[in-house]
C-alpha cells in the first residue's frame, strides 16, 4: 500500500464532511431566508 | 502517553465552555418556544420541515460519542478497514429504512410514532411490544450519553464524573424541556455545524502534527497483516458482520429515526435520508481514522481503555483553542442524541401511552399531553442519571438490544405492505422470536449437537431474510426474493456446521428467521386483508381531535384485523374503509 494511497483514504473523509457541511448549511439558511420572507416560523 | 490528563481544562475553562455550548443552545430553543405549544409539534413539528433542518438532524442523531469512540477503536483493533466497518454499515441503517420509511408515511402521514401506527394496524399488543422496544433503547441511549459526557469531563477537568454526568443531563433537558422535538431538531443544526466543522478540521490537523505521511512507513511495523489489509476478514467477521445483522433492526427499533421520518416534508424523505447517510458515515468513518493513526505511531491507550484513544490523541497533537472545538464536538455529540432520545421517549408516552391506550385518541386533552411529554422528559432524565451512576456496560446492552429489535423487522415492515397480516401473526412472531432469540444469544442450550445444526440452519435462513428485505425495499418482492434465497444457498456451505460458533450474530439472524417463518406462515391463508388506508384516518393530529368529531379511530372502530390483542374484533367501518378491501399493495 503507497503512501499516496493511505493518505487519501485517511483525508478523503474530512472532505466529504466539509461537502455534507456546505450542503446542509446552504439548504438551512435558504429556508431561513424564505421563512423570514414569509414571516412565518422556521419550525 | 497520557495526554487527556496532561492537557485537560481548568474548571473554569470546562465551565466556561458549558456555558457557551448549553446558554447557546437555550437560548435558540427559547427564540421558538410559545407560550402554549401544540402537542403535535411537540412531537412532531407539524409533519413539515425542510430539508436543511431535517438533514442536519438525522444526521446530529444519529452520530452519538459512542460512535466516535467505537469507530476509532475499530481502526486501532482491525487496522485500516475497521472504521469502514463500523461507519459504513452504520450509516446503511439509514439508508436502507428510506424506502421503507416512504411508504410508511405514505400510508400513515400524519403520524407521531411507529408503535402508534402498529395500534391502528393490529391493536394494543403490537403497539405495546414496538413501544417498548423503542422505551428500552432511547433509555439506553440516554442513559450512554450521559456516561460519555461524564466521562469526557472527568478525563479534561478537575470534576468528577458523577459531576460531569450532573451537569449533561440539566443542560439538555434545559433547552428540550419546554419546546420537545421543535427543540431538539433545531438545535441539532447548531450541534452538526460545530461536529462536522470539527472532523473537517481536527482530523487533518492531527494527521499532519503527529508526522503523517511519513509515519505511515515508519509505524508500518506496528500493524499485522490483517490490520494492514483493506479487506481484512477478522474486520470483517468481527466488525462487520454482526453490524450488517441489526442494519434494519437499529433503525426499525430507534424512535429518534421514525420521529424525524415523520417529520420531514414527505417529498423531501429521499435527499434527507440520502444526505444523512454520507453525513454520518463520513463523519464517523473520519473520526475512526484516528484510531488507525494511533495504530501507526504505536500509541498505548490509557489505563488500556479503548474510550481514552481519542481525547489521548486529541489533547496530545491539538493545541487548545482546537482542543476546546474538540470537546464542544463530543458534547454536540451526545447532546444531539439524548435531546432526541428524551423527545422520542415523550413521544411514545404521549401518542401511545396517554394519547391511544388512557384517554383514547377522540378525548385525548392536547395540555394534558404536553403535561405527560414534560414529565416524562424529566423521569427519563432522572432514570437514565441513576443508571449512567451504576456505569452499566452500554456496549453489551446496546448489542444486546440490537439483536432483541431483528424479532420485529419482518413484522412490522410485513405489517406496512401486506394486508393478510394480523395481529396474532404479528405478537405470536415476535414472542416465538424472542423465546429462540435468548437461549440462542446467551448459550443457554449446547450447541455441539443438533441444536448448534438448526440454529445453523435457521441463521441461514435469517441471512436469506435480512438480505431480501434490504432488497425488498429498493426492488420490489421479486428481486428480494431471488436475492434472499440466493444469498441463503450461497451462505449454506459456510454458516452450516460453524455459524453457531458465532453467538451474537447467530442470535440476530435467529431472530429474523423465526419471526419471518412465524409470521409469514400464520398470514398467508388468510382471506382477509387490511385495507391500508384507514391508517391515515387512525392516526393524526390530536391537537385538532377536537374538531374532528369522527368515528374513524381505532377507539372507535375497532381493529381492522381483528386481532388476538383482546380488542373488538368489529372490522373496519370508517368513510374509506370495507370491510375484507383487497391490499393493492401486498407483495407479488
Amino acid at each position: 500500500m503507497t503512501t499516496a494511497v493511505l493518505t487519501a483514504y485517511v483525508l478523503v473523509w474530512p472532505v466529504i464532511v466539509a461537502g455534507v457541511l456546505f450542503v446542509i448549511s446552504r439548504a438551512f439558511l435558504s429556508e431561513w431566508a424564505a421563512a423570514r420572507r414569509e414571516g412565518k416560523p422556521m419550525i | 502517553m497520557n495526554g487527556a490528563e496532561t492537557a485537560g481544562f481548568s474548571a473554569v475553562a470546562v465551565i466556561g465552555l458549558l456555558v457557551f455550548f448549553y446558554g447557546g443552545t437555550f437560548l435558540i430553543s427559547s427564540r421558538i418556544g410559545k407560550k402554549n405549544e401544540n402537542a403535535d409539534a411537540y412531537m412532531t413539528a407539524g409533519n413539515n420541515v425542510g430539508f436543511g433542518i431535517s438533514a442536519a438532524s438525522m444526521t446530529a442523531t444519529w452520530i452519538w460519542a459512542s460512535s466516535m469512540y467505537a469507530s476509532a477503536t475499530s481502526g486501532y483493533t482491525y487496522g485500516i478497514s475497521g472504521p469502514i466497518h463500523y461507519g459504513l454499515w452504520g450509516a446503511l441503517m439509514i439508508l436502507f429504512i428510506y424506502p421503507f420509511g416512504k411508504r410508511i408515511r405514505e400510508v400513515a402521514p400524519k403520524a407521531h410514532t411507529l408503535a402508534e401506527v402498529m395500534y391502528a394496524r393490529h391493536g394494543r399488543s403490537s403497539q405495546l411490544m414496538l413501544a417498548g422496544s423503542n422505551v428500552v433503547g432511547s433509555v439506553i441511549s440516554l442513559m450512554s450519553n450521559f456516561i460519555a459526557g461524564g466521562v469526557l469531563i472527568s478525563l479534561l477537568s478537575p470534576f468528577n464524573f458523577i459531576q460531569g454526568v450532573f451537569t449533561v443531563a440539566a443542560g439538555v433537558l434545559l433547552y428540550t424541556l419546554w419546546s420537545g422535538f421543535r427543540a431538539s431538531v433545531l438545535t441539532d443544526f447548531i450541534q452538526v455545524v460545530a461536529m462536522l466543522g470539527a472532523v473537517a478540521v481536527i482530523v487533518p490537523f492531527i494527521f499532519f502534527a503527529a508526522g503523517f505521511p511519513a509515519a505511515f512507513e515508519s509505524g508500518a511495523g506496528n500493524l499485522t497483516s490483517q490490520q494492514g489489509s483493506f479487506f481484512s476478514s477478522e474486520a470483517f467477521m468481527n466488525q462487520g458482520a454482526p453490524y450488517i445483522a441489526a442494519v434494519l433492526a437499529y433503525a426499525i427499533g430507534n424512535q429518534t429515526i421514525a420521529q424525524r421520518l415523520f417529520a420531514v416534508k414527505q417529498s423531501l424523505i429521499k435527499p434527507t435520508f440520502i444526505t444523512a447517510t454520507v453525513g454520518y458515515g463520513a463523519m464517523v468513518i473520519g473520526i475512526g481514522m484516528l484510531g488507525v493513526l494511533a495504530l501507526y505511531l504505536g500509541v498505548e491507550p490509557t489505563n488500556g481503555d479503548m474510550n481514552n484513544l481519542i481525547p489521548q490523541m486529541a489533547a496530545e497533537y491539538l493545541p487548545p483553542v482546537l482542543l476546546a472545538l474538540f470537546f464542544i464536538m463530543i458534547i454536540g455529540a451526545l447532546s444531539s442524541t439524548a435531546d432526541s432520545d428524551l423527545s422520542a421517549l415523550s413521544s411514545i408516552t404521549m401518542a401511545d401511552v396517554y394519547g391511544q391506550n388512557v384517554a383514547g385518541k377522540e378525548k385525548a386533552n392536547p395540555r394534558t399531553m404536553l403535561l405527560v411529554g414534560r414529565l416524562t422528559m424529566v423521569a427519563a432524565t432522572a432514570v437514565a442519571v441513576a443508571f449512567a451512576s451504576l456505569q452499566l456496560s452500554i456496549l453489551d446492552l446496546l448489542v444486546f438490544v440490537g439483536a432483541l429489535w431483528g424479532a420485529l423487522v419482518f413484522p412490522v415492515l410485513a405489517s406496512f405492505y401486506w394486508g393478510k397480516v394480523s395481529g396474532r401473526a404479528f405478537t405470536t412472531a415476535v414472542t416465538a422470536a424472542l423465546v429462540v432469540f435468548l437461549p440462542v444469544r446467551f448459550s443457554w442450550i449446547p450447541t455441539d449437537g443438533l441444536f448448534g445444526l438448526v440454529v445453523d440452519v435457521l441463521s441461514v435462513i435469517g441471512i436469506g431474510v435480512l438480505l431480501g428485505l434490504m432488497v425488498f425495499g429498493f426492488a420490489g418482492a421479486k428481486p428480494a426474493k431471488i436475492v434472499g434465497t440466493l444469498a441463503a444457498l450461497a451462505s449454506a456451505p459456510f454458516a452450516i456446521g460453524s455459524l453457531h460458533e458465532y453467538a451474537t450474530l447467530c442470535g440476530s439472524l435467529v431472530a429474523y428467521s423465526v419471526s419471518t417463518i412465524v409470521c409469514w406462515s400464520m398470514s398467508v391463508r388468510r382471506e382477509d386483508s387490511f385495507d391500508f388506508a384507514l391508517l391515515s384516518q387512525r392516526t393524526g393530529d390530536f391537537d385538532e381531535a377536537d374538531a374532528q368529531t369522527t368515528t374513524n379511530g381505532p377507539d372507535c372502530d375497532g381493529r381492522a384485523d381483528g386481532d388476538a390483542d383482546g380488542g373488538k374484533p368489529a372490522e373496519p367501518t370508517g368513510p374509506t374503509g370495507t370491510p375484507g378491501t383487497t391490499d393493492t399493495a401486498e407483495p407479488k
